[in-house]
């Protein structure tokens, strides 16, 4: 057996935990969006979420987050933990008159000198009397990004940072998460498709759909048969050979499906 | 002699009253219209006339119980949107005209008591009394204190809401003290245009205002001013050509906006052809 192998349990939390995850399960509308799932984000830590669409990816944020509340399981956070948070496709409408330094400035208490060099450190300076309407994709990722770093936080959670970045530039945005993380030592969590940058820059990926198939490092979760199956051989480090052993099967709505009894023994890795 | 000064003095409770309600209904309105909530205020102005009606019949103060109705239907509406069986505008359309007809059903049912239903549904602010003036100004003054407060985490749940929450704004407090200022707003400015045409008093000015703002305050101060302008040229005109009061407020502030809109979006062609013609 592999000793690199990722395994479906997560890891055991240590006691230094920012957020932690306990068997949480969450229902809306009478669908389970996600199921069972166990983890602990850390300092210094990147983890990425990554998985098909509608896996439950930004539901599992926003209940890390404490915007929805699980219906089963708990959240533990560490006291007074201060998040960046970085969300999804941010538009705000024209008739709303605000600058870039206004929107910074509703972060929280800060002083005018720290927008700026907010600003400056995630590299757009330039925009900081610009009404925000006025910029693009890109540069709005990095002002979320500068806005979340005003709250000096010990955890940052990024929901597809890269996203309306020209791919060109995409890893720009994540050579910058990876000095924030150095510079801080916060935690990182996000979710993230470019795949091929997830797996150059995360210490651990999640592999998420409704449960968490698969976790690990993330050459070992490239070659996991659960990401495989999810994502296909011809992605980042996928070019292990697809073996397909695991122990259940996802029915139409994604439902796990166990298939045999003995399929629980770990006998999966390639 | 004695008679003109009564004249005077009640155009003067009008103008006055309706100033105080325009300075109000201005920076709350900037919101409504940040906010997407032009058809929720149109709703809970609807439902202002069963407060109405309530409150003559349970002999309580007016104003306390337009406010108590409008925040009722508020969380009942919120509590709705929350079960997503409908559709908000479905929703809103629901409550706002089943709220209307049953607030003109009650007034039909009160025994011994005459109600100018007109002045109600659009308002009669010539009819201002100065116990109603101390109720704009106390709800105005109450509701431009707490606006001043909730400023800040309601712009920042404006721009965005999980980005605020997470930053710790209390979301669902904030929410409700903004729809206790809403309601606030149209219990006193009911008696300026009524409760058909409340929204307009929020909405118009600060549609107007945004041409001319470059930030959020100074949107809201313009709607302020384009608000008091519509309510003294609409009351001036009024008085002038012997319109409905109300509805003339609307109708200036109406004008004011396609003035302003309509200024702005020329300026640039006529600079350019006034640069041609001194050529």
């Amino acid at each position: 057996m592999n000793p690199q192998a990722p395994h479906r349990s997560s890891v055991t939390a240590p006691p230094d935990a920012l957020i932690q995850a306990h068997a949480v399960t969450l229902r809306l509308g009478g669908r389970v969006i996600l199921e069972h799932i166990d983890l602990s984000l850390q300092a210094g830590r990147i983890i990425t979420l990554i998985g098909p669409n509608g896996a439950g990816k930004t539901s599992l944020l926003r209940v890390l987050l404490g915007l929805l509340a699980p219906s089963a399981g708990h959240i533990s956070r560490a006291p007074r933990l201060r998040i960046g948070y970085m969300p999804q496709r941010i538009v705000i409408d024209p008739v709303l008159p605000i600058t870039v330094r206004r929107f910074l400035s509703l972060a929280g208490r800060v002083q005018p000198a720290q927008l700026a060099a907010a600003l400056e450190e995630t590299g757009v300076g330039y925009l900081l009397n610009q009404p925000i309407q006025s910029v693009s994709g890109g540069e709005m990722q990095r002002i979320l990004l500068a806005r979340a770093l005003l709250r000096r936080p010990q955890l940052l959670v990024l929901d597809e940072p890269a996203q309306g970045v020209d791919v060109g530039r995409q890893g720009e945005v994540f050579a910058l998460i990876e000095q924030l993380r150095q510079r801080y030592h916060c935690g990182v969590l996000m979710v993230s498709h470019e795949l091929h940058w997830v797996m150059a820059a995360a210490d651990e990926v999640i592999c998420l759909n409704r449960h968490i198939c698969c976790t690990g490092q993330p050459q070992a979760v490239s070659r996991h048969p659960e990401y495989l199956k999810l994502f296909g051989e011809q992605l980042p480090f996928g070019v292990a050979p697809y073996r397909h052993q695991h122990d259940h099967a996802h029915d139409l709505c994604g439902n796990v499906i166990r298939q045999k009894a003995a399929a629980t023994k770990d006998n999966r890795s390639p | 002699m004695i008679e003109s000064v009564n004249v005077d003095d009640f155009i003067i409770r009008a103008f006055i009253g309706g100033v105080l309600v325009a300075i109000v209904a201005g920076p709350l309105g900037t919101f409504v219209v940040w906010r997407r909530m032009a058809y929720f205020g149109d709703t809970l102005a609807h439902s202002a006339l069963l407060g109405v009606a309530l409150g003559f019949l349970l002999s309580l103060n007016l104003n306390l119980s337009v406010i108590a109705v409008c925040l009722g239907l508020a969380l009942l509406l919120v509590f709705l949107q929350h079960q997503q069986r409908l559709a908000s505008d479905t929703l809103l359309g629901i409550l706002a005209h089943s709220t209307l007809s049953l607030g003109m059903v009650a007034v039909a049912f009160l025994e011994g008591i005459r109600i100018d239903l007109m002045a109600y549904l659009f308002g009669d602010i010539l009819a201002i009394s100065y116990d109603d003036l101390g109720w704009i100004l106390g709800g105005g003054l109450l509701a431009l204190v707490i606006l001043g407060f909730l400023w800040r985490p309601l712009l920042a749940m404006t721009v965005h809401e999980d980005l605020a929450r997470v930053e710790g704004v209390p979301a669902t407090l904030v929410s409700m003290l903004f729809m206790l200022l809403i309601a606030v707003v149209i219990a006193v400015a009911m008696k300026v245009v009524g409760v058909l045409l409340i929204t307009s008093l929020m909405i118009i000015p600060a549609a107007t205002a945004r041409r001319l703002a470059s930030t959020p305050e100074q949107m809201a101060w313009f709607a302020a001013g384009f608000g008091c302008l519509a309510v003294v040229g609409g009351l001036g005109g009024s008085l002038r050509w012997d319109t409905p009061t109300g509805p003339s407020i609307v109708v200036m502030a109406a004008v004011l906006f396609g003035a302003i809109h309509l200024v702005w979006g020329l300026w640039p062609y006529a600079v350019r052809s006034a640069r041609r013609f001194f050529k």
